[in-house]
């Protein structure tokens, strides 16, 4: 049961690594990115499961209940803000990249670095 | 006991999900992929009782970025170069380190532990005082745009910024905010019954919804990012499906623009007000007599430059990819 309750913290350290094997194993940049946001998506799981508190609720106040338990407010509010300032920087990533293809014809990391280093 | 399991269930199709996409060469179906992975991560959300957070990321990461991804799929090739990952060397870094993440977790306090020490510090008291200080029932909108306005003001201009840097890298130039404008030949699926037909039922709906998430934020789950988010997945489909001209004569360049800069503006003289009033910066106590009617007036206007900022950035962002030749 014990071992049960960890489980999230495995997934995050699972997805992390995924994340970060395929943004330093693969050259395509598009599929960078994308290891990116779910390198970032483990970050997101982590807090969120740090959040959760037994027997409690979404943390919205109902009137005339008493007593509530409340999961944790700010690990919320900071990965809510932190979603929609990922896809801005996720999409500011991927304008860089069609620029890159507008300019050197291809998106795989090695071929850029090799046409920077032969001219 | 059902909820952990149910949530054991998700997270290892979340698991399955992100192998799938590091695995998959053809690239349009990683993108189709990550929307999945997106949909498995708001429901994971949803389970651990953050209902703010799964709405957001249902709307953005199933949402608005999977469409942006495609969009920038369609300007780079759709298939990644085959075989060229740098295998042994990455498995064996990124394999040790998860293990001593996993080594690391058994230190950990289970989920939902009430004795954790994320639970016994600042969080109680944000609990006790919101119902007293902020009288608003949703305790995440009030920490959000009140208790930690400044963190949510950076936020917006983060926001801002990342779309300032998209129209200069796709924009068109000064006065052409989107490199094609003129063009009315993308008349988008507007040959396909079926999208077409579904879209003429959804949209208003969705908009609508959009709306109620704005302004009923301080009631449930909602507020300006999620109603923001939610707004332009509605556009974005009426876009997919009428061609973008039509949908950039229904929110015209200059709008979005203003719209973007005027949300992120409208949220920095809330906090001006609040210092002309006498108060400190991003306070909004001292909007009215009355604190607690000056908390509400100043986190409705603040969500709603929060809501202004997030559509006007990410409709240009999806305009600008799509404007693109």
């Amino acid at each position: 049961m014990k071992l049960l309750g960890l489980f999230n913290y495995w997934v995050f350290a699972v997805l992390l690594m995924i994340g970060l094997y395929a943004l330093i194993s693969k050259q395509n940049l598009v599929k960078k990115i994308m290891a990116l946001a779910i390198f970032q998506s483990a970050v997101f799981l982590f807090f969120i499961t740090m959040s959760r508190v037994d027997g409690g609720t979404a943390p919205i106040v109902q009137a005339g209940v008493a007593n509530q338990i409340f999961s944790n407010p700010l690990p919320q509010v900071l990965i809510l803000t932190a979603i929609v300032v990922g896809i801005s920087t996720t999409a500011l990533g991927l304008a860089i990249v069609v620029r890159l293809h507008e300019e050197y014809g291809t998106v795989e990391d090695d071929e850029i670095l090799a046409m920077d280093r032969d001219s | 006991m059902t909820t952990l399991l149910i949530g054991i269930f998700l997270l290892s199709l979340l698991v399955i999900t992100a192998v799938a996409i590091v695995r998959s060469e053809d690239l349009f179906s990683a993108v189709m992929l990550s929307g999945i992975f997106s949909l498995l991560m708001a429901l994971n959300f949803f389970l651990l009782d953050a209902a703010d957070v799964a709405l957001t990321e249902a709307a953005v990461g199933a949402g608005v970025a999977t469409v942006l991804l495609l969009a920038g799929l369609r300007l780079t090739p759709p298939r990644e170069a085959p075989g060229r990952s740098l295998r042994a060397l990455s498995v064996a870094v990124i394999g040790a380190t998860a293990l001593l993440m996993i080594y690391a977790s058994f230190g950990q306090p289970t989920l939902g532990d009430p004795t954790a020490p994320t639970q016994q510090h600042v969080a109680p008291w944000y609990i006790e005082k919101t119902p007293e200080l902020i009288a608003i029932p949703n305790i995440v909108t009030a920490v959000l745009s009140s208790f930690r306005g400044y963190d949510t003001l950076g936020e917006v201009f983060v926001v801002l910024t990342a779309g300032i840097g998209v129209m200069f890298l796709l924009g068109g130039g000064r006065g052409k905010p989107f490199s094609r404008l003129d063009s009315q030949a993308e008349v988008g699926l507007s040959g396909h019954l079926i999208p077409k037909v579904m879209a003429r039922l959804l949209i208003p709906f969705i908009l609508l919804f959009a709306l109620f998430i704005q302004f009923h934020g301080e009631y449930s789950p909602g507020g300006g990012f999620q109603a923001g988010a939610i707004f332009v997945a509605g556009i974005i489909l009426y876009s997919l499906v009428r061609g973008e001209g039509l949908a950039l004569s229904v929110i015209p360049p200059r709008v979005l623009l203003l719209m973007s800069a005027g949300g992120a503006l409208l949220f920095g003289s809330v906090g001006v007000a609040g210092m002309l009033m006498g108060g400190n910066f991003l306070e909004y106590s001292v909007l009215t007599t009355d604190p607690i009617i000056g908390q509400h007036l100043g986190i409705i206007v603040i969500e709603l430059g929060v809501g202004l900022t997030v559509t006007g950035v990410l409709l240009s962002i999806f305009h600008a990819f799509a404007a693109r030749d």
